[in-house]
């Protein structure tokens, strides 16, 4: 049952993005890509959440073919650095969005989805802004409404592009904070892309430092940190 | 020390007037002044005359035709526009700055050359004219000519408003909708189409005022048959030409108000719209 990313290649016009990018994961974790801009981890990142289409390798989490299903099929929650929410809905209809478009068969009733909005807002520390539209809010209420409506589906993998890249400091530490706490108490596999080596490492349970298409070197953050196996790894840490 | 500050932009006075006054005279002469005229001589013989004129059969049978080919090169424009600009903005391939180019080809080809196209393709001397004769289908000088010849007329501009639009709203909302577990309809109803519909609908309304306006391209592949293939720009010259002046003012007046209907409307959607796409920037 765990995420398996075996030997990724993606090439776009000009140039390679992916040169055979694989790590292993168990279900559950907290995965940082971390790299600096151009190393491939957005790229890979939108790769597992089927918005990109890999040349070669293959993705196998939970027992699927993973790359052979549609961004519709994965119930992978995406949450992108820009936030991309719908502006003209407010924010409880932005987090019902995915529960609203599931065959009528699937899809829970209007009390169930005002009941899960209630509690996704509270899980978010939002409480009470369901009426809101996303243009009165700021950059960090935005990303946690974001972050509500990925959780909205039960998600099977979390994907983190960013989230925080647009906002200050303190709302990043505090967010950071909220995201391991919900991924805790979800226990949901969440892969998290970032280019600050203090947030990759304080976050998360696993960090592949990618550089140039490939994950040079994969471990915790302990192991990394003491012993870094390339001398990019060891120049970026120190960095 | 109250000197007064001047604005590094601001023009001397005497050019500020002049620039107005040779702005809005040549809108008085140009513009409102020949409109006024039309309503003038339409309604110089009173307002029977104007009615009388108005419900001439072959003036109604004019009317009606411009709403049937409006009605039908619309609707078909609406659904290449969005489908030409969901293309543009939504994917990357070869060959994207040609199809723009092409999507504005009618903007820049003379509307009786567009007809004269039609004319040699479906003209008895024309590629498929022997084909047509022997299968007995008409399309110059009827409905099907006139319709498509509004639609090559009025091809772009349903497009031309959603590109920029679209392009500027970037792909962002469509992911989202997709990793939501939204089908490509269901994006489409629920993300993109209340993000695009001022524009949507702006699009439409110049589209409309055209298809109802063109005399060029019709001109050419519509025949001119009094009551037939005659639609209502084309009946205009043919009353004028008639002597028929309070007939053909009326008509003309009919047109100029749908013109400025068409014109409020659109005031009042750029109005809308406008704020619209304020709030979508107020990031």
């Amino acid at each position: 049952m765990s995420l398996v990313v075996d030997s990724i290649t993606k090439k776009f016009a000009r140039f390679p993005a992916l040169n055979g990018a694989s790590f292993v994961a168990p279900q559950g974790a907290f995965v940082s890509l971390l790299g600096p801009s151009g190393s491939g981890k957005t790229t890979l990142l939108r790769i597992l959440g089927g918005l990109e289409f890999a040349d070669s390798g293959s993705v196998r989490f939970a027992d699927l073919n993973w790359l052979d299903m549609p961004a519709r099929t994965r119930n992978a929650g995406f949450v992108f650095q820009q936030y991309a929410l719908f502006k003209h809905m407010t924010v409880a209809d932005n987090i019902a969005f995915g529960l609203r478009v599931r065959p009528r068969a699937q899809r829970p009733s209007k009390a169930d989805i005002t009941k899960r909005v209630t509690e996704l807002l509270a899980l978010v520390q939002l409480p009470g802004l369901d009426a809101r539209y996303p243009s009165q809010l700021s950059g960090g209420q935005r990303q946690r409404v974001a972050l509500a409506r990925a959780l909205a589906i039960d998600p099977r993998m979390l994907l983190l592009d960013e989230p925080f890249g647009a906002l200050d400091a303190k709302v990043r530490k505090e967010l950071r904070a909220d995201l391991r706490r919900i991924h805790d108490h979800a226990g949901v596999t969440t892969v998290f892309v970032t280019h600050d080596q203090e947030e990759a490492f304080a976050v998360a349970d696993l960090v592949a430092v990618m550089k140039d298409g490939r994950i040079e070197q994969f471990g915790t953050p302990q192991d990394v940190r003491k012993n870094p196996k390339t001398a990019f790894v060891s120049e970026f840490l120190s960095a | 020390m109250s000197k007064q500050f001047k604005n590094p932009t601001e023009d001397p006075l005497w050019l500020k007037l002049l620039l107005g006054a040779v702005a809005l005279g040549f809108i008085a002469i140009l513009l409102l002044l020949p409109l006024a005229l039309v309503f003038k001589e339409a309604f110089a013989d009173g307002v029977t005359t104007f009615i009388n004129a108005i419900k001439e059969p072959d003036t109604l049978s004019a009317v009606k035709l411009s709403l049937i080919a409006a009605a039908i090169a619309v609707p078909l424009n609406t659904v290449f526009g969005i489908a030409a600009a969901w293309c543009i903005a939504k994917y990357d391939f070869r060959g994207k700055t040609i199809l723009v180019t092409l999507i504005d080809l009618p903007f820049s080809v003379s509307p009786v050359v567009a007809g004269l196209i039609y004319v040699l393709v479906f003209g008895a001397q024309g590629w498929f004219g022997p084909w047509l004769v022997e299968h007995n289908i008409h399309i110059l000088f009827a409905l099907p000519g006139i319709v498509l010849a509004t639609i090559f007329v009025t091809f772009p501009f349903v497009a031309r408003v959603l590109i920029p639009l679209m392009v500027d709203l970037g792909r962002d909302e469509e992911e989202a909708a997709a990793t939501l577990g939204a089908t490509g309809l269901q994006t489409f109803l629920r993300v993109t189409l209340p993000n695009i519909k001022w524009g949507l609908m702006y699009g439409i309304l110049l589209c409309n005022a055209r298809a109802l306006g063109e005399f060029g391209a019709v001109s050419v592949v519509s025949g001119h048959i009094r009551g037939v293939t005659n639609t209502m720009p084309l009946h205009v010259q043919l009353l004028y030409d008639n002597y028929d002046y309070a007939g053909a003012f009326a008509v003309a007046a009919l047109l100029a108000m749908l013109a400025l209907l068409t014109l409020a409307l659109k005031s009042l959607l750029e109005w809308r719209y406008a704020d619209e796409l304020a709030a979508s920037h107020r990031h």
